[in-house]
C-alpha cells in the first residue's frame, strides 16, 4: 500500500486502452432469474490472465459497454467468467446472448484482492447478494491455498432462499473445521434450514480470532458499510478489512471521471479499497 | 544561428504577420482568438487582421462582452471561450467500428500540425493538468498524445487581466514559466509597439531563430516582467487559501443548498472549463444493426445521468452535483493527479448564466467553517 | 439430555454469552427463576399472543421466529442462534408474545421464569438494571438488523423501492 492508504496500482500499460477484443460465449449458465453466468473464450486463444477482485468491460455490439468483476477462477485464464444481472440495456443483452455470440472485452481492468495478507491468518469472506460474484475467485484461491490459511469461512446474506446466488458450489463446499459457510436470507417459509437475519448478525459469532483475521467484502455499499463496522467493533484491524466498491464506469481505466467517489477513482485505485480509506465516504449524501 | 544564443528577441509589431508567414511556411495551420457573434472563440487565422487587436472582454458573474480597450493591442483581450483543450480531446471523435464480429476497426486520429496563437499562462498550465490526466495512470492515451504532439503552443503574458480572472491565486500566471514553444509580451508603451519574443523549447527555438529582431534589451524584459507583475497586481478575485482542505470537510455544509437554489446544472461550467475532462462514450448502429461505432464525447458531472449506477443515479440533487464538481476541481483532483483542477482562467464565472462564482462559493464556505483550518491543524 | 447433570444452574448462566460477567450474587439469583429446556426440531417454544411467561437462552440449535400471513404461510423473520435469548415480550406489559418460535433443529436452552425474574428486579433494582443492560443490546441489535433489512438491500433494481 502507497501512503494515501491505497492499494499499489498495476505497472503502466501504454496502450490506448479503449479498444475491445473479440471474445465468444463458450456457455451460458442461467442462475437465478434475472442472473447469467457467461464464460467466454478469446477468439484469438490468446489467454487472459486476470487477478482475483479485478473487473472487465463487456461490450455488446451496437449496444454499449458495462463493468463487470470476473467470477471465475484466476488459476484458469483460457476461460473468462462473468455473472451478470441484467439490470440495464447491456447487461440485459449481455444475458440474452446465447452459446457462439461475440462479446468484445477490455481488460482485465483495476487492481485485486490483497490475497497474500491472508497468508498464515484467518480469512474471512463476506458477500451480499449478487456480491458473490467478485469475491468467487477469492474462495477458489482460498481453496488452492488451504494450507496455507489458517481458516476460511464465507459468509453470505442475500433476499430469500431462492436467490443464493452459486447455490450448488456453496452449499456443496464441504465444511470442516477449517472451512465454514454461514448463510442468512432477509425473510424465508419454514421450508428454510438455514439462517434469517443480517448478514452482520453472522460475523461476530463466525470470527475465530478477530486480530488474526482478513476480510474481504463484497455487496451492496450499505451492506459493506454496516460489515465494516460489525468487522471492526468484533476486533478485525481496520487496515485488515477489504471492500470492492462501485460507481458507474464508462471507461474503466481512469479517463471519463464518472466513477469518482471522493478522492478516488474506482477503476484506477479500486476496486478494492481498505476499510480506512472509504469508511468515511460511504456515510456522505450523494457522494 | 548567432541570436540562438539569446533567449529572447524584441521585434516590432509587425514581426507578428512574420512569425504567422513562418509557422504556415513550415506547415502549422495558425489559430488564435478571434471574434465571432461578440464573443472570441479559438479558431484558424489567417493573418493578424484576424486578431481582435484593440477589443477587450468585459466579464463578470454571468456575463462576457467585448468592447473597445483603451490602446491598439493585440493581445489585451485574455480568454476565448473554450481553450485549446478541443485540440486535444475533441468534444466528439469516433473510437473505431465494427460488424458484428466484432473485429474491432479502430479510427484513426487525423491531425494537422497547428500553432495556437496567444495561449495564455492558465491554459498552459492547464494543459500540463489535462496531460497528467491521461498519461499518468495505468494507461495512456495515445489519442491524446499524437493531437498533443501536433500542437505548438505560443504563448502571450497577460497585461490586463480580466475582472473573472485569478490565476495570480493559483499560481498557474499572468506570466508564463514553462509548458509553451514560444512565449510573447506585448509593450505598448512610450510609442512604441514591439514584441518580447522567448522559446520555451527546441522546436520555438529553431522559429524564433528565424525571426527578424535583436536581442531583448534588459529594459524591455523588466518591462515584460514589470508588466505580469502589474497584471497579477490588478486581478480583483483570488481563491481562497485552504480551499482543498475546507471542501474536504464541507460535504454536509448548508451552502450547497444555497448554491442549488440558483445552479441550473446545465454544464456550461464544465465546458468552458479547460481541464474538466469527464468524458462517456455512446454506442451507434447503422439502421440494420450490422455496423456498429463507438464514440467518445464530452460528459459533465452536472447531468443526472452522469453517476447513475444501477436502480438509479447517485447524485440526484443539483447541490450534491455542484459539490462534486468544485470539490473534485479544488479539493480531490490533488488526490487523484496531484494538483488542484483549477487554473484560474475563470471562465465558469463568466460563462455561468447565473453567474456563480466558485472563489465566491469557496469563500461562504469558509465564512461558515465549522472547524477553521487552525482548529483543524491542531487537531491533527 | 445429560448436559447440566454436573453444573449448577447459576453455572450455566453464568456461560452463557448474555449473562456472563455478571455478579455472582445476581446469577445466583437468577438460577433460582431458571431450568433446563428442550425442545425438538419443529416443535415449539412458544406460540403468538400466549402469555409471556418463560423466556429461553438459546444453548444449543437455532430457533426461527415465525409469523402467519394470509397467502404466503408462514414467514420466518429472524433466526435467533445459540448465545442468543429468544423474546423479549416478558420484560414489558402486557407480557405476551408478538411471534412463534420454533425450533429449527433440536435445541437446548435455559428457560428462564419470566414472573419470578421481573420479581426479582423489583425487588432489588440494581440487579433489575443490570439484567436489562444485559437485554438492551438484544433489542438494539434486533432493530439494526431490522432497519438494514427493511432497505431491502439485495432487491433487483427493478424492485427497489416497491415496498414504499
Amino acid at each position: 500500500m502507497n501512503a494515501i492508504g491505497q492499494l499499489d496500482r498495476s505497472p503502466l500499460q501504454i496502450d490506448s486502452g479503449m479498444l475491445p477484443r473479440p471474445f465468444v460465449v463458450r456457455s451460458r449458465r442461467e442462475e437465478m432469474s434475472d442472473c447469467v453466468t457467461l464464460e467466454l473464450a478469446a477468439l484469438d486463444g490468446e489467454p487472459l490472465a486476470f487477478e482475483a477482485g479485478q473487473f472487465t468491460m463487456l461490450y455488446v455490439h451496437g449496444v454499449g459497454e458495462v463493468a463487470i468483476s470476473i467470477s471465475g477462477d484466476p488459476a484458469v485464464s483460457d476461460s473468462l467468467i462473468h455473472t451478470i444481472r441484467a439490470v440495464g440495456a447491456v447487461s440485459q443483452a449481455l444475458c440474452g446472448l446465447s452459446e457462439g455470440d461475440r462479446v468484445g472485452v477490455r481488460g482485465p481492468l483495476g487492481n485485486s484482492w490483497p490475497l497474500e495478507r491472508a497468508v498464515g491468518k484467518h480469512l474471512m469472506i463476506v458477500a451480499g447478494g449478487l456480491g458473490l460474484a467478485p469475491v468467487r475467485p477469492i474462495i477458489y484461491w482460498a481453496l488452492a491455498n488451504r494450507d496455507r490459511l489458517k481458516s476460511i469461512d464465507i459468509v453470505y446474506g442475500t433476499r430469500a432462499p431462492d436467490q443464493i446466488l452459486f447455490a450448488p458450489q456453496l452449499l456443496g463446499l464441504s465444511t470442516t473445521d477449517g472451512l465454514r459457510v454461514g448463510m442468512t436470507v432477509d425473510l424465508a417459509d419454514q421450508d428454510w434450514r438455514g439462517q434469517v437475519g443480517v448478514v452482520t448478525d453472522l460475523i461476530p459469532s463466525m470470527l475465530r480470532e478477530p486480530a488474526e483475521t482478513v476480510a474481504m467484502v463484497c455487496g451492496p455499499e450499505i451492506m459493506m458499510r454496516f460489515t465494516g463496522q460489525a468487522l471492526a467493533a468484533a476486533g478485525v484491524p481496520a487496515e485488515e478489512i477489504f471492500l470492492s466498491m462501485e460507481r458507474n464506469m464508462k471507461c474503466g481505466i481512469g479517463w471519463c471521471g464518472h466513477c469518482q467517489l471522493g478522492p478516488h477513482l474506482i477503476c484506477r485505485d479500486g476496486p478494492v479499497f481498505p476499510y480506512p480509506a472509504v469508511r468515511d465516504l460511504m456515510s456522505v449524501w450523494e457522494l | 544561428m548567432d541570436q540562438a544564443a539569446a533567449k529572447s528577441i524584441s521585434m516590432g509589431a509587425n514581426g507578428l504577420e512574420a512569425l504567422i508567414s513562418v509557422l504556415e511556411a513550415d506547415g502549422y495551420d495558425v489559430w488564435g482568438a478571434r471574434e465571432r457573434d461578440g464573443a472570441l472563440v479559438l479558431g484558424p487565422i489567417a493573418s493578424i487582421d484576424d486578431l481582435p487587436r484593440g477589443r477587450i472582454e468585459q466579464a463578470e458573474g454571468g456575463s462576457v462582452r467585448l468592447v473597445e480597450g483603451p490602446r491598439d493591442a493585440f493581445f489585451d483581450h485574455t480568454l476565448p471561450m473554450q481553450s485549446a483543450k478541443r485540440l486535444v480531446y475533441p468534444a466528439e471523435e469516433r473510437l473505431f467500428v465494427t460488424g458484428e464480429d466484432l473485429l474491432i476497426e479502430e479510427t484513426p486520429v487525423e491531425t494537422r500540425p497547428i500553432a495556437v496563437i496567444g495561449v495564455r499562462p492558465c491554459d498552459l498550465a492547464a494543459m500540463e493538468t489535462l496531460t497528467t490526466v491521461f498519461e499518468s495512470g495505468p494507461f495512456r492515451d495515445t489519442r491524446f498524445r499524437q493531437r498533443r504532439e501536433a500542437l505548438l503552443l505560443i504563448a502571450v503574458n497577460c497585461m490586463r487581466p480580466a475582472s473573472t480572472c485569478f490565476c495570480a491565486s493559483m499560481n498557474t500566471g499572468p506570466r508564463a514559466e514553462a509548458g509553451f514553444d514560444l512565449a510573447l509580451d506585448e509593450l505598448l508603451e512610450d510609442g512604441r509597439h514591439l514584441f518580447v519574443v522567448s522559446a520555451g523549447s527546441a522546436r520555438g527555438q529553431e522559429i524564433l531563430d528565424r525571426l527578424d529582431g535583436e536581442a531583448a534589451s534588459k529594459e524591455d524584459l523588466q518591462a515584460a516582467r514589470d508588466g505580469s507583475r502589474a497584471c497579477a497586481e490588478a486581478q480583483t478575485r483570488r481563491m481562497a487559501e485552504g480551499a482543498e482542505q475546507l471542501l474536504k470537510r464541507s460535504y454536509d455544509h448548508p451552502h450547497w443548498a444555497e448554491v442549488a437554489e440558483r445552479c441550473l446544472s446545465c454544464t456550461n461550467c464544465t465546458m468552458v472549463c479547460p481541464t474538466c475532462f469527464c468524458g462517456t462514450v455512446e454506442d451507434r448502429s447503422s439502421l440494420d444493426g450490422s455496423e456498429a461505432e463507438r464514440w467518445r464525447r464530452w460528459d459533465s458531472c452536472f447531468t443526472l445521468d452522469f453517476s447513475y449506477l444501477h436502480g438509479g443515479s447517485v447524485r440526484k440533487e443539483t447541490a450534491s452535483r455542484y459539490r462534486q464538481w468544485i470539490t473534485h476541481k479544488l479539493a480531490h483532483w490533488h488526490d487523484q493527479f496531484g494538483s488542484s483542477g483549477c487554473v484560474g482562467c475563470g471562465r465558469c464565472i463568466g460563462w455561468c448564466p447565473v453567474g456563480i462564482d466558485l472563489t465566491a462559493e469557496v469563500a461562504a464556505l469558509a465564512a461558515n467553517d465549522s472547524s477553521s483550518g487552525q482548529q483543524g491543524e491542531e487537531r491533527r | 439430555m445429560t448436559d447440566g447433570n454436573i453444573k449448577s444452574m447459576p453455572d450455566i448462566l453464568a456461560e452463557h454469552p448474555l449473562f456472563a460477567g455478571l455478579d455472582k450474587e445476581i446469577t445466583d439469583l437468577l438460577g433460582g427463576c431458571a431450568g433446563n429446556a428442550h425442545f425438538a426440531a419443529g416443535t415449539y417454544l412458544f406460540k403468538a399472543e400466549e402469555p409471556a411467561d418463560i423466556f429461553y437462552l438459546v444453548r444449543s440449535g437455532d430457533v426461527a421466529l415465525e409469523l402467519s400471513m394470509p397467502g404466503r404461510g408462514k414467514l420466518v423473520v429472524d433466526t435467533v442462534r445459540p448465545g442468543h435469548a429468544v423474546g423479549a415480550s416478558w420484560i414489558l406489559p402486557p407480557y405476551r408474545w408478538r411471534f412463534d418460535a420454533r425450533a429449527v433443529g433440536d435445541v437446548r436452552a435455559t428457560g428462564i421464569d419470566a414472573a419470578c425474574l421481573r420479581k426479582k428486579c423489583d425487588d432489588d433494582p440494581s440487579m433489575g438494571y443490570q439484567v436489562l443492560k444485559r437485554f438492551l443490546p438484544v433489542v438494539a441489535g434486533r432493530l439494526q438488523s431490522t432497519r438494514l433489512r427493511l432497505l431491502d438491500l439485495y432487491a433487483p433494481p427493478a424492485d427497489v423501492g416497491r415496498a414504499l
